[in-house]
C-alpha cells in the first residue's frame, strides 16, 4: 500500500494579528506549522498503512526551503519518506498551479494507491488543491472524509455531507481530503523525531526534476491574480449606553420597539 | 502546449482515444481528430507509436475571451427545491447580469428535476439549462463535473457562480481545473470592474485578517464559490418568464467508480442560523455552559436562534452548528444580540449581513461596541435577564 500525503507548512493564523494604526498584517514572529488538517491526513495513511500490513507513506509538500521543518515533523510522525518541491519556478502559485506541480511530482513518483491532502490550508481556506490534484491524475476524489478502511479492495469511506454524513464506497487508487474529526495525530516519539532527521530520505526537486513546464506552474501557470488586500473598514459607529442595566435596558428596548425590531 | 495531429502520419489505430483522458479526440474516416475538449494535456502524444502527435509550445494568442457571455449559476438541489444559497446566486447573478447586458443563465442537474426550473426563472434566471439523468440523483462529484462542464462548454459563459457548500466546495474546483480556468473560493463580494468588466472576487484571507480580492483576467470562464447567507435573493415573481433547455450529456462509466451506499441525515435539530431573522449570540463572556441559560431565554423569548462565538463553542458550551463568523455561519438577521463578544474580525465577518446589532459588553473598548448598532456597556448577566423581563411586562402592558 503506497501512499502519498501532501503536506502544507502554514503561518498559524491564530497567532496573525494586524498592526492598529496601519491596519496591515503583521507577520513577523507568527510561528509556522504543519497546516492542521495535513497532521490528520498523515495520521489516516499511517493508520491505513498499518491496516495494509505494510507499504510506504510519502510526504510531500511545495514550498520555500524552510518548508523541511514541517516535513521532517511528520517524518517523525512515522512516514517513511519526504519530498520538498522547492524552486523559484513554484513561487506565486494559486491553488492551479500548486495542483499541477504536485501532480508532476507525484507523476514522477509514479506508483502509488492512494492520496491524502487535507480538506483545507488555514491560510487561504479554499479546500481547492485536494480537487484539483485528483483531476490532473484523472482519479476519482471523496472529500470532507470522516472515516476510511479497506474493504472488498477499494475504500469504504464515511463522508460529511451538508445535512448529514453519506457512506460510500471508491476504488483504488483515489484521492481523499479529510477532516480533522477523523482521527488524533499521533504525537512524535523522541526516537521518532531523531530517526526523521537520521535515518529518514528527504529529497528536494527543481521544477527541472518534476519536468513542470513552466507555463504549468507558479505564477506563470497560475489563472487567478490578487487586485488587491484590505482590511475590512468597521461599520459606522451606533450609540454606545452606559449607565445603570435600568436605564441602558429601558433605552434600548425603545430603540428596538421604534425600529419595529421586536 | 498546442497539439498536432498529422493526418497523413495517422494509420487510425485508435490508441490515442484509449489515452486522452478529456474524450477530446474523435475517429473521423479513420483519423484521428481533435475535438473542443482538448486542453492539451500531452497525454496523447506518447501514446501515439506512429509519431503522428507532436505537441509545440505555443505563443498563440489566449482564446478569444469576448467569445464567453453570460452569467451561469449552478442551481445546487435539496430535498427536492433549489438549495437557497442558488436563489441567493441567481439575486447577485441578475444584478451582475444586467451591468455586463448579458443573460443569466442557470445550471439544473438531477433527475426528474425540470419542474425546479420555474422556480429558478421566477427568482431572475432567463434561461435554464437542465442535465436529467438517473445517475445524477444524488451528488456525486465524477457525474456532476461531467455535466456542468458539459453545460459551461454548450454556452460559454464568462462568470460562473457556485455556493461554498460542500457540494460546491467539492464539485467547482475539480470542474475548473477540467476547463483550466481560475477559481475563486468562498467569496464573500462580486463587483464588475468598471474599466475592464473583469469579476471582481472578494474573499478573506490569512484567517479572516485581511479581504483579497482576485482577479481571472485570462482564462474563461471566471469562477467562484460565494458564501451561503451572503447575497441577497430576488423577492420570486411567478409571473417572470423564461426558457427551459434540456441539455445532453453522456455520462462515462469511469464518472460511476464511486458509489453512495447510504445517506444518513444528521438527526439534530436543525440549527438555521443562516435564515433566521432574530439571532442572540453567546460568547466567553457567558461564562459556562450552564450560564448559556440567558442567551436561551432571550432567544427564546424573541422567537430567534442561539449563535455562539467560537469561543464559545471551543469551551464545549454550545454545539458547533452554532457558531457565527469566518469560519462558521455567515447570518444576515433583522436583529442580532451580542452577549459576551468581543467582536473579533472572524466573527464580524460572520455579521455583516445583519441590520441592526445589539451588543452588550463590560468593555466599552471591544471592537463589538463599534461594529454595534445600539452598544450596551454592562454585566451581560444583569443586562440580558432585565432585558428579557422589559419585554415581557412590555408584551403583557400591550395586550392588556
Ligand atoms: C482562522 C480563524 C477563524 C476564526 N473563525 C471564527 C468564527 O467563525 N467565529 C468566531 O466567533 N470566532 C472565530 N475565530 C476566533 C476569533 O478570533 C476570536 O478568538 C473569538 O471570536 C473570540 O470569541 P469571544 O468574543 O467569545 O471571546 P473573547 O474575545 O474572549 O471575548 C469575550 C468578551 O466578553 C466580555 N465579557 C466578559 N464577561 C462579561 C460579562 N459578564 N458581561 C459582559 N461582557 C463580558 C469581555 O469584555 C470580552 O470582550 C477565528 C479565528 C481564526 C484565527
Ligand atoms: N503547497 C502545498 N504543498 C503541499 N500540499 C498542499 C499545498 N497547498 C495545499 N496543499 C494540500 O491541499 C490541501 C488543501 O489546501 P487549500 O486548497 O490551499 O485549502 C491542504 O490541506 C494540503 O494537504
Amino acid at each position: 500500500m503506497n501512499i502519498i500525503v501532501t503536506v502544507k507548512q502554514v503561518p498559524d493564523t491564530n497567532d496573525v494579528r494586524i498592526d492598529p494604526t496601519t491596519g496591515t498584517l503583521i507577520r513577523e514572529g507568527v510561528p509556522s506549522i504543519v497546516n492542521p488538517e495535513d497532521r490528520h491526513a498523515v495520521e489516516l495513511a499511517l493508520e491505513l498503512r498499518e491496516a495494509a500490513g505494510g507499504g510506504r507513506v510519502t510526504v510531500i509538500s511545495m514550498g520555500p526551503p524552510q518548508a523541511e521543518v514541517a516535513l521532517r515533523e511528520v517524518l517523525a510522525m512515522g512516514a517513511d519518506e519526504a519530498i520538498l518541491l522547492s524552486d523559484r519556478a513554484f513561487a506565486g502559485a494559486d491553488t492551479l498551479a500548486t495542483a499541477s506541480a504536485l501532480s508532476y511530482a507525484i507523476k514522477k513518483i509514479g506508483n502509488f494507491d492512494l492520496i491524502i491532502c487535507g480538506r483545507q490550508a488555514i491560510d487561504g481556506d479554499t479546500a481547492q488543491v485536494g480537487p484539483q490534484l485528483a483531476e490532473f491524475l484523472q482519479i476519482p476524489q471523496v472529500t470532507y472524509v470522516l472515516t476510511a478502511r479497506f474493504s472488498y479492495g477499494g475504500l469504504l469511506i464515511e463522508r460529511q455531507t451538508d445535512s448529514g454524513t453519506q457512506r460510500l464506497t471508491a476504488p483504488l487508487p483515489a484521492l481523499l481530503t479529510c477532516l480533522k474529526e477523523t482521527n488524533v495525530p499521533r504525537i512524535p516519539t523522541l526516537p521518532g523525531c531523531i530517526g526523521a532527521y537520521r535515518e529518514k530520505t528527504f529529497t528536494v526537486w527543481s521544477a527541472k526534476d518534476i519536468a513542470a513546464p513552466a507555463e504549468q506552474i507558479g505564477l506563470k501557470g497560475s489563472p487567478t491574480q490578487v487586485r488587491r488586500t484590505f482590511t475590512p473598514a468597521p461599520k459606522g459607529e451606533g450609540r454606545i449606553l452606559t449607565g445603570e442595566p435600568a436605564a441602558t435596558v429601558r433605552q434600548t428596548l425603545d430603540i428596538l420597539l421604534e425600529k419595529g425590531l421586536i | 502546449m498546442a497539439i498536432n495531429i498529422d493526418k497523413t502520419i495517422c494509420v487510425g489505430c485508435g490508441a490515442c482515444l484509449k489515452a486522452c483522458p478529456y474524450d477530446a479526440i474523435d475517429m473521423i474516416g479513420r483519423k484521428a481528430i481533435m475535438n473542443a475538449n482538448c486542453v492539451h494535456c500531452g497525454s496523447c502524444v506518447d501514446s501515439c507509436k506512429f509519431k503522428a502527435i507532436t505537441s509545440t509550445a505555443s505563443d498563440a494568442p489566449k482564446a478569444d475571451l469576448a467569445e464567453w457571455k453570460g452569467i451561469l449559476v449552478f442551481a445546487e438541489t435539496r430535498d427536492g427545491a433549489p438549495a437557497k444559497v442558488a436563489l441567493e446566486l441567481l439575486g447577485r447573478g441578475r444584478g451582475l447580469a444586467d451591468e455586463r447586458k448579458v443573460p443569466l443563465y442557470a445550471a439544473l442537474l438531477g433527475h426528474q428535476v425540470e419542474p425546479l426550473a420555474q422556480t429558478l426563472i421566477a427568482h431572475g434566471a432567463d434561461v435554464v439549462l437542465t442535465v436529467d439523468d438517473p445517475q445524477l440523483a444524488e451528488f456525486r462529484t465524477a457525474p456532476f463535473c461531467r455535466a456542468l462542464t458539459g453545460v459551461i462548454r454548450e454556452i460559454k459563459p464568462e462568470i460562473v457562480l457556485i455556493g461554498a457548500t460542500v457540494i460546491g466546495r467539492d464539485l467547482a474546483p475539480r470542474t475548473a481545473n477540467r476547463l483550466r480556468t481560475g477559481l475563486t473560493a468562498d467569496c464573500t463580494e462580486l463587483a464588475i470592474e468598471a474599466a475592464s468588466g473583469l469579476l471582481l472576487q472578494t474573499r478573506p484571507a490569512f484567517g479572516g485578517n485581511v479581504m483579497a480580492t482576485i482577479i481571472c483576467p485570462n482564462h474563461r470562464p471566471q469562477m467562484s464559490t460565494v458564501r451561503p447567507g451572503v447575497m441577497k435573493p430576488l423577492a420570486a415573481d411567478p409571473n417572470r418568464k423564461g426558457e427551459v433547455k434540456p441539455v445532453k450529456i453522456g455520462l462515462k462509466d469511469a464518472d460511476l467508480k464511486v458509489i453512495v451506499r447510504e445517506t444518513i441525515r444528521s438527526a439534530a435539530k436543525h440549527v438555521d442560523l443562516a435564515e433566521a431573522q432574530v439571532i442572540v449570540a453567546g460568547g466567553r463572556g457567558v461564562g459556562g455552559a450552564q450560564q448559556f441559560g440567558v442567551v436561551r431565554d432571550l432567544a427564546a423569548l424573541l422567537g430567534g436562534e442561539i449563535g455562539a462565538s467560537r469561543a464559545a463553542v471551543e469551551s464545549g458550551w454550545i454545539g458547533h452548528d452554532h457558531q457565527v463568523g469566518q469560519t462558521g455561519k455567515s447570518v444576515s438577521p433583522k436583529l442580532y444580540i451580542a452577549l459576551g463578544i468581543s467582536g473579533a474580525i472572524q466573527h464580524l465577518a460572520g455579521i455583516s449581513g445583519a441590520d441592526f446589532v445589539v451588543a452588550v459588553n463590560r468593555d466599552p473598548l471591544a471592537p463589538i461596541m463599534k461594529a454595534a448598532d445600539v452598544a450596551i456597556v454592562g454585566d451581560l448577566h444583569q443586562v440580558a435577564p432585565l432585558l428579557a423581563a422589559e419585554i415581557r411586562r412590555h408584551r403583557k402592558e400591550a395586550s392588556a
